[in-house]
């Protein structure tokens, strides 16, 4: 027989029935659940309040939503494929294709959100505006940079999280803001299916962070630690900036730099870390928290006080039969 | 003061959030064939949140096993249910479930591990809603 080195080892076959970690198949059954395309949302029934926004806000709009396709692009084609290699279960690996592939589903969206309510010339320019724009330049460089192979795997796992929790929530800000008045509403509702869906990706891969992190010593957690905080810090300099490119006419940039804050918060806390910003830096405008998650403060809790009664639960749909008291 | 529940998974959220809080606290098993504690006094169980898009899956198999214990049941007091908002709808709607399947009220919600706000609003109310209800069971 011959004598041939192979360089490639083949993969076992995967089985879902022998899990290593149950959180794996938590968040495929989630994924996979959750799974939407953006045909299932009417989006042309927004053509009316499209035109009815001033050319500028149309500008921003499309302008907004390339900066996030290019960030969905990146995640697809880029991030969770460099987070196959560190994968530490095969199922981790499969739950990544999931998330790429859900990138390239966000990805698309908003290309059809263009294709329903814009000028073809009007996209093109913004699609331009998006190679030149040096704040949107400098943070896809700034994870692209964690991403490389040869990057430290917690690194890129610091710099994904960051990615799916935090630097989105420039863009997403705008059709919250443009739902809480009334406006492309539709588009608002394809905006929630993305956001529902980076939350999950920001809390799993915060979540593998955190059990890898769980074999390192103290000093090499507390440089991750560091590295972490420096990151932000850099990454939110930069949002600061590309936010009041955008936002200043509309005079809405401290606004939406609440947002930022309060976003960075929960993707620090995704890592496992203490929250960066002051609460009352995160103090979101209820307008845009409500367009973010309509009809969840119906219910008033009992602590908060803020209603005249509590409610104790309406109808909701559970599956589970040892749920039969 | 009565007791507190909580489950957490691997993401720690929520142990990090009764850490802080301060006050002694039992942790349900992270795996649902665990066997569940028996409670003997009353509680307040402390809960994240799982939900699918549909609502479904919202309540963590450990915390339906402990629940479905006829004595744990008959001293619950209370939910404190947390969530992301990023869910929309569905945040914190463990919450809801248990309040209308155990018939408790929802005392408080909150997001991942909590704000300092929501660290000290959850001590105060538990001290005003322990301090304003008899402890032995009806």
């Amino acid at each position: 027989m011959k004598d041939i080195t192979h360089t490639r080892p083949v993969p076992r076959a995967i089985n879902w029935n022998r899990l290593q970690d149950d959180k794996d198949l938590e968040i495929w059954n989630r994924l996979t659940a959750n799974f939407w395309l953006p045909e299932k949302v009417p989006l042309s029934n927004d053509i009316q309040s499209w035109s009815q926004l001033t050319e500028d806000e149309q500008t921003l709009t499309i302008r907004v939503f390339t900066g996030l396709t290019l960030l969905d692009t990146i995640q697809n084609t880029v991030g969770a494929p460099a987070l196959m290699p560190d994968a530490q279960t095969p199922h981790e690996e499969a739950v990544l294709t999931n998330i790429a592939f859900m990138e390239a589903v966000h990805a698309r969206s908003y290309s059809s959100v263009f294709s329903t309510l814009c000028q073809t010339a009007q996209v093109d320019e913004a699609f331009r505006w998006s190679v030149e724009n040096e704040h949107l330049q400098a943070k896809s460089r700034l994870i692209l940079d964690e991403y490389d192979a040869t990057s430290d795997p917690l690194r890129k796992k610091i710099a994904s999280v960051f990615l799916e929790s935090f630097l989105f929530y420039s863009g997403f800000y705008l059709p919250m803001h443009w739902s809480s008045r009334a406006r492309l509403t539709n588009t608002a509702d394809l905006i929630r299916l993305i956001i529902r869906d980076e939350a999950i990706h920001g809390y799993y891969i915060g979540y593998k962070f955190q059990r890898a992190q769980e074999r390192l010593t103290e000093g090499e957690r507390a440089e991750l630690k560091e590295f972490a905080f420096g990151l932000i810090f850099d990454l939110y300099d930069i949002e600061a900036r590309y936010t009041e490119q955008l936002y200043d006419p509309l005079g809405l940039s401290e606004d939406v730099k609440a947002f930022l804050h309060y976003n960075a918060n929960k993707a620090l806390q995704n890592l496992g870390f203490e929250a960066l910003f002051p609460e009352e830096a995160c103090r979101v405008n209820p307008a845009i928290m409500a367009a973010l998650s309509p009809g969840s403060d119906e219910n008033h809790d009992f602590f908060s006080g803020s209603g005249s009664s509590y409610v104790i639960g309406k109808t909701v749909a559970t599956e589970d039969d040892d749920w039969d008291f | 003061m009565g007791g507190l529940v909580y489950f957490s998974s691997g993401s720690g959220n929520t142990a990090r959030f009764v850490e802080r809080l301060g006050l002694p606290a039992t942790r349900l098993p992270l795996r649902g064939d665990a066997v569940p504690p028996v409670m003997t006094d009353a509680f307040v169980l402390i809960c994240p949140t799982y939900a699918d898009g549909e609502g479904r899956g919202a309540v963590a198999k450990p915390v339906i096993r402990f629940l479905n214990v006829e004595a744990n049941r008959s001293l619950l007091r209370g939910v404190i249910a947390s969530g992301n908002r990023n869910f929309g709808e569905t945040f914190a709607m463990a919450g809801q479930v248990i309040a209308r399947k155990c018939n408790v009220p929802v005392l408080y919600r909150f997001e991942l591990a909590g704000t300092d706000t929501d660290i000290a609003r959850v001590r105060d109310g538990l001290q005003t809603f322990w301090g304003t209800r008899c402890l032995t069971p009806a």
